[in-house]
C-alpha cells in the first residue's frame, strides 16, 4: 500500500509535466492548427534555462519559474512571427516539418554549447525534505509539483472558460472560420497563443529541472510521449490533454513500479487501445476521427 | 480548423506531371545515365559512403511512396529500417546465410511489423498519422533497448558478417567489392518502387491522395490500399536498412531512434516529394554533407541539417528534383511557345 501511494504521487507529478506541456500543445493546435514538434525542445530549453540562470546569476528555482516562463513566451512569439506564420495557410504537415527542423537545430545548439552531460540543479529551498503521512514518506517536491500543476491547469481552465479572452480563444479553437465571420480578429490572437503554449512547455521544463537530469536530450522522448498524450486525449481537446497527461503519468509510474523495464511500452499499448476503440481520442470529437 | 486535417494531404507537388511521359527516348537516356552514376559512384566516392548513399536513397524512396504518392507522412520509418537492420544482423550472425538472403529476411520482418502498425495508423490521417507512426516507432525503440539478450541493448549488434558463398573473401577484402555485391538489392528495391508507382495500383494510390472520398465512392477500399502500400513501403525501407547494417557490420539503436525517421523525411523533402528520383538526390547531399561535417570534427550536425530543413520547408517545398523539373518544364514550354510564335 505504501508503495502504491508513492507510485501514485510519482505518477501525478510526472503527469503534471505531461499535462502542462500537452495543454500548451493543445492550445496551439486548437488556435493555429499547428502540431508543434519543437514542444519537447522548448521544455528542454526551460530546464536548461533554469540551470544556466542558476549558474550565471545565482538566481534559484523560485526566480527561474517566472523569468524563464516569460523568456519562453518571448521565444514563442518570435518563433511564430519569424517562421511558423509563413506556413499557417498550408497543410499542417509543413509546420510539423518546420518545427522538427527547429528541434534538430535547438537540441544540437544546446549540445554544442553545454555538452551532452547533465547540468546540475538542486531541489528548491523549502521543498528539500520529505513529508511523513502515517507510514508513508513522500518527497515534498513531488507533492508540490503534483499540486502546482493541478492548480495551474485549473487556472488555465478558468481563464479559458470564465474570461472574455478565454471565450475568444475557445471560439477560435472550435471554429476559426465562424469566429472570424462573427467579427473576432483571430489573427491577433495567434501570436500570443503560440507564445503562451511555448511558455507552458518552458514552465514544465523549469518544474522538471530539480528532479530529472537537465540536458539537451531531455525533450527528445518527452515529445513522443506528449504526442501519445494528445492522441489519447484527442488533439483538439484541452480537457483531453490534461486528463490524458495525468493518465499517462500514472500509467508510466505504475508501470515502472510494477512492470519494470518494459513500463514505457505500456503508454503505447494504451495509445493503441484508444485508437482501436475511440480513434478520435478520449475527449476528441467524432468527426475528426476518420 | 480541424477540417483540413481530415481531408487530403495538400503537399505541394511538382506541377509538371512528367517530362518523360511523351518522350520515351528521354526516359531511356535518363535511366541509362542514372545507372551509370550508380555504377561509377564508388570510383569517385569512398565506397562505404557510396553504399550509405544508396541505402538512404532507397529508404527515402520508401518514404516518398507514402508521402508523395499516397499522401501519408510516416514519421516512424526508422522502425522498419531498424527492425530490418537488427533482423538482418541476427540472421547473418546466427544462421550464417549469405547476406542477400539475410537482408530479404530483414525486409520480411519489417513488413510483418508494418502490418499491425499500418492497421492502426491508417485509422487516422494527416498529422495524426505522423504522430501515431512516430509513437509506434518509439515503442519499437524501447523494446529494442530493453531486450538486451537479443539486440545487445545500448551496445547494439556487432560484428555482422558479410557472407556470400564463394565470394565471401572478396567482398570482405574491400568495401569497393561489397558495393557491387549489394547494389543489386538496392536497384531491385528502386525497380519495385518504380513498378508500384507506374501500376494500376499506383494510380489508385494517387487517386486516394488527391481525393479519398471519391476513391471510396468509386468502390476502392481506401484503408486496405493504404495498409498495402504501408507494408510495401516498410519492405523497401527494410531492404535499405538491411544493406546498411551489413555494410557497416553493426546494427545500433541509432537505426531506430526518431531522429532517423526525421532524417529520412528531410532527405525525401530535400530531394522533392512525389518524384521518386528526388530521394537519391537528397540522400547523396545529406550523406555527403554529414560525412564532410563529421570528418571535419564539427559537432552539432543537427544545427546545419535543422537549418536546411527550415529553409527548405519555408522556401523550396518542391525540393531539388521537383524545382529542377518544374524549371526545366517551364523552359521547355516557353521554348515551344516561342517556336510556335515564329
Amino acid at each position: 500500500m505504501t508503495a502504491f501511494i508513492q507510485y501514485t504521487l510519482q505518477g501525478l507529478a510526472l503527469g503534471g509535466f505531461y499535462a502542462l506541456a500537452a495543454l500548451g500543445l493543445a492550445v496551439i493546435f486548437g488556435v493555429l492548427g499547428v502540431v508543434n514538434f519543437s514542444h519537447g525542445a522548448c521544455y528542454m530549453l526551460g530546464a536548461v534555462g533554469a540551470a544556466v540562470l542558476l549558474d550565471a546569476t545565482g538566481l534559484g528555482f523560485w526566480a527561474a519559474l517566472p523569468i524563464v516562463t516569460v523568456a519562453m513566451f518571448v521565444f514563442g512569439v518570435l518563433m511564430e512571427r519569424l517562421l511558423v506564420r509563413w506556413l499557417l495557410r498550408l497543410d499542417p504537415l509543413y509546420n510539423f516539418l518546420l518545427t522538427f527542423g527547429i528541434t534538430l537545430f535547438l537540441v544540437d545548439l544546446v549540445k554544442r554549447r553545454y555538452g551532452v552531460s547533465s547540468l546540475a540543479y538542486e531541489l528548491p529551498a523549502g521543498l528539500k525534505g520529505r513529508v511523513d503521512i502515517g507510514s508513508v514518506s513522500l518527497s515534498s517536491y513531488q507533492i508540490f509539483v503534483a499540486a502546482f500543476s493541478v492548480v495551474l491547469c485549473l487556472a488555465v481552465w478558468v481563464l479559458l472558460t470564465r474570461t472574455r479572452i478565454g471565450m475568444i480563444v475557445r471560439a477560435a479553437t472550435e471554429d476559426a472560420e465562424r469566429s472570424r465571420a462573427l467579427g473576432i480578429n483571430v489573427g491577433r490572437w495567434v501570436t500570443p497563443v503560440f507564445g503562451f503554449g511555448i511558455a507552458l512547455a518552458g514552465l514544465a521544463g523549469v518544474l522538471r529541472a530539480p528532479t530529472g537530469s537537465v540536458n539537451a536530450d531531455m525533450g527528445s522522448f518527452f515529445i513522443i510521449i506528449l504526442f501519445a498524450v494528445v492522441v489519447i486525449g484527442g488533439l483538439g481537446s484541452i480537457l483531453g490533454a490534461v486528463v490524458a497527461g495525468f493518465l499517462v503519468g500514472l500509467v508510466e509510474a505504475y508501470g515502472q513500479g510494477y512492470a519494470g523495464s518494459f513500463s514505457q511500452v505500456l503508454i503505447f499499448v494504451l495509445m493503441a487501445v484508444v485508437i482501436l476503440v475511440r480513434p478520435s481520442g478520449l475527449f476528441g470529437r467524432e468527426e475528426a476521427a476518420s | 480548423m480541424s477540417q483540413q486535417l481530415v481531408s487530403k494531404v495538400d503537399v505541394e507537388l511538382p506541377s509538371e506531371p512528367s517530362l518523360t511521359a511523351r518522350r520515351p527516348f528521354l526516359r531511356w537516356v535518363g535511366l541509362a545515365v542514372g545507372l551509370l552514376v550508380v555504377l561509377a559512384l564508388p570510383w569517385y566516392i569512398y565506397p562505404p559512403v557510396a553504399m550509405d548513399i544508396a541505402a538512404w536513397a532507397l529508404f527515402a524512396i520508401s518514404v516518398d511512396l507514402l508521402l508523395g504518392y499516397t499522401g501519408l507522412l510516416s514519421f516512424g520509418h526508422a522502425a522498419f529500417w531498424g527492425t530490418s537492420a537488427y533482423t538482418t544482423g541476427l540472421i547473418a550472425t546466427h544462421v550464417g546465410l549469405p547476406f542477400p538472403v539475410a537482408v530479404l529476411g530483414g525486409a520480411i520482418a519489417a513488413m510483418l511489423l508494418a502490418l499491425p502498425t499500418g492497421y492502426l495508423a491508417v485509422r487516422r490521417t494527416g498529422i495524426y498519422f505522423a504522430m501515431v507512426t512516430l509513437a509506434f516507432a518509439q515503442m519499437v525503440y524501447f523494446i529494442a533497448n530493453q531486450w538486451r539478450d537479443v539486440t545487445g541493448g545500448e551496445n547494439g549488434l556487432q560484428g555482422i558478417p558479410k557472407n556470400l558463398g564463394g565470394m565471401t573473401d572478396l567482398i570482405n577484402s574491400d568495401a569497393f567489392y561489397f558495393y557491387y555485391a549489394a547494389i543489386p538489392i538496392i536497384l531491385l528495391g528502386v525497380l519495385l518502387a518504380w513498378r508500384i508507382v507506374n501500376s494500376p495500383f499506383g494510380r489508385v494510390l494517387v487517386a486516394i491522395r488527391d481525393n479519398p472520398a471519391r476513391a471510396r465512392a468509386l468502390g476502392y477500399d481506401v484503408e486496405r490500399y493504404k495498409i498495402m502500400v504501408f507494408v510495401l513501403s516498410a519492405g523497401l525501407a527494410g531492404l535499405a536498412g538491411g544493406v546498411f547494417s551489413v555494410s557497416h557490420g553493426f546494427a545500433s539503436l541509432q537505426e531506430l531512434v526518431w531522429t532517423t525517421s526525421g532524417k529520412v523525411v528531410l532527405v525525401t523533402v530535400l530531394g522533392g516529394i512525389g518524384t521518386l528520383w528526388g530521394g537519391p538526390v537528397g540522400a547523396a547531399l545529406v550523406v555527403l554533407l554529414e560525412d564532410r561535417l563529421a570528418s571535419s570534427g564539427f559537432n552539432g550536425i543537427g544545427i546545419i541539417t535543422g537549418a536546411i530543413f527550415v529553409v527548405i520547408v519555408l522556401a523550396f517545398r518542391h525540393g531539388i528534383w521537383g524545382t529542377a523539373r518544374n524549371g526545366l518544364g517551364a523552359w521547355l514550354r516557353s521554348r515551344r511557345r516561342t517556336r510556335e510564335d515564329v
